[in-house]
């Protein structure tokens, strides 16, 4: 038993591990990208965005565990849907009722999670294969490395192109003086948001590169 | 008039893919060739025009009475998805070779999120029928636009030299993100 609860912990690891660095949905699988470029206008909204897309996640990767094997096939995809656009729902109400500046920061984009490939793409990838806990990890972890790549782009633009730190629109936890550097507007505006999504990705491609030519050489030393 | 306004403001102005972000997924996963693109562009035309019709007139005439108007989101994604399925059977009866070239794509139709987005900006702004069709059919020719656009670029480009780390993802990107500066230039016209 105990060996049991050890492996279904260490499978949950894995699968929270792989969400989160090496099959991070927006930078290494590039799906959802919607969301990713148009809501990290500020990092605050990136948080946002990404903690409700978590839920979706966790949730509907969790329902469609348990469901795998009443779904027929066939219609497996409109019964998916139609969970995921239920589960959104609910999310929405939630945050009209408790955090009523985000959602009408966030906007439309909070029915299109319904539409975001991530969440449709884990159902059909894992939670429709695999038993209820490794599914509701692997949604857990795919959400939390959404919500970190998202987090990672809204402070970036927001610092290029505002000049504040973590602001929700009134207070920032710093603002950087005019003075010092004046914010370039197109960072918030649609440009910017390609633009710093690139680098990053650029970024990630080359420090992957180089650690691959590293460990090359160390074993190419090592059979010399 | 106010028709043309919002036919132009939805497919140059505010371009959906360049500066709304809908349609993201296929505007960088199908952008490889202008013919693909071209047939994507003219499947989505087809569907979000249609789409934008049924949904504001489900809105309006089913959803509002009934006092149901939280269940939008749920209720357009089927009506979507219902569509897509019919006009993939639509197409593989009457024109076999344009369903073949298509393929795929059909189908990723329903999870391209300026379908939805575009159903769901018609019952926000509380356009009528024609306008919800106009506002589709703008929006749709704009995503036609760019994607077309994009794909032109990619195949002229393909060949070029580009830093190691910024091949594949990257690259493309930064086309998007000049392409979007350029269609800043349409925010005079209006």
């Amino acid at each position: 038993m105990a060996d049991r609860n050890n492996h279904l912990a260490s499978r949950g690891g894995e699968r929270l591990y792989n969400g989160i660095i090496k099959e991070n949905p927006t930078l290494v699988l590039i799906l959802g990208m919607c969301p990713t470029l148009a809501v990290t206008t500020s990092a605050i909204n990136g948080i946002g965005m990404g903690l409700s897309t978590t839920v979706v996640l966790l949730l509907s990767n969790t329902l469609i565990s348990m469901l795998r094997k009443f779904i027929p096939d066939r219609v497996r995809m409109p019964a998916y849907i139609v969970i995921v656009a239920s589960l959104v729902t609910v999310v929405q109400f939630l945050l009209e009722a408790y955090v009523p500046a985000l959602y009408e920061a966030l906007g439309i984009y909070i029915p299109l999670i319904v539409v975001n490939c991530i969440i449709l793409g884990r159902a059909e990838a894992y939670a429709s294969k695999n038993p209820v806990f490794p599914s509701a990890m692997d949604g857990l972890g795919m959400g939390l490395g959404f919500t970190c790549s998202l987090t990672i782009l809204g402070m970036i633009r927001e610092l290029l192109g505002g000049g504040t730190f973590l602001s929700n629109g009134a207070t920032a936890v710093f603002t950087i003086p005019q003075s010092v550097y004046t914010p370039a507007n197109i960072f918030i505006l649609a440009p910017g948001a390609f633009i710093v999504l690139a680098f990053i990705i650029a970024i990630r491609n080359r420090v992957i590169r180089r650690n691959q030519e590293k460990r090359s050489r160390e074993n190419r030393k090592e059979s010399v | 008039m106010k028709l043309l306004v919002i036919a132009v403001s939805a497919a140059l102005v505010n371009n959906v893919v360049l500066s709304r972000f809908l349609g993201l997924c296929p505007f960088l996963g199908v952008s490889k060739s202008t013919k693909t693109a071209a047939g994507m562009g003219a499947a989505v035309i087809a569907v979000v025009t249609v789409s934008s019709a049924i949904c504001s007139l489900l809105y309006d005439f089913l959803l509002v009475p009934l006092d149901l108007v939280y269940l939008n989101t749920i209720v357009f994604i089927l009506i979507i998805a219902a569509l897509v399925q019919f006009v993939e059977m639509v197409l593989k009866k009457k024109s076999h070779a344009l369903y073949e070239s298509l393929g795929v794509y059909l189908p990723l139709i329903t999870t391209n999120c300026c379908v939805l987005g575009t159903a769901l900006t018609n019952v926000q702004d509380s356009y009528g029928l024609a306008e919800s069709v106009v506002n589709g059919l703008g929006t749709s020719v704009g995503f036609a636009i760019a994607i077309i656009l994009m794909a032109g670029i990619r195949e002229k480009t393909q060949n070029n030299d580009v830093p190691e780390s910024f091949k594949g993802m990257p690259i493309v990107l930064l086309t998007a993100g000049l392409m979007s500066i350029a269609f800043f230039g349409f925010a005079g016209i209006m």
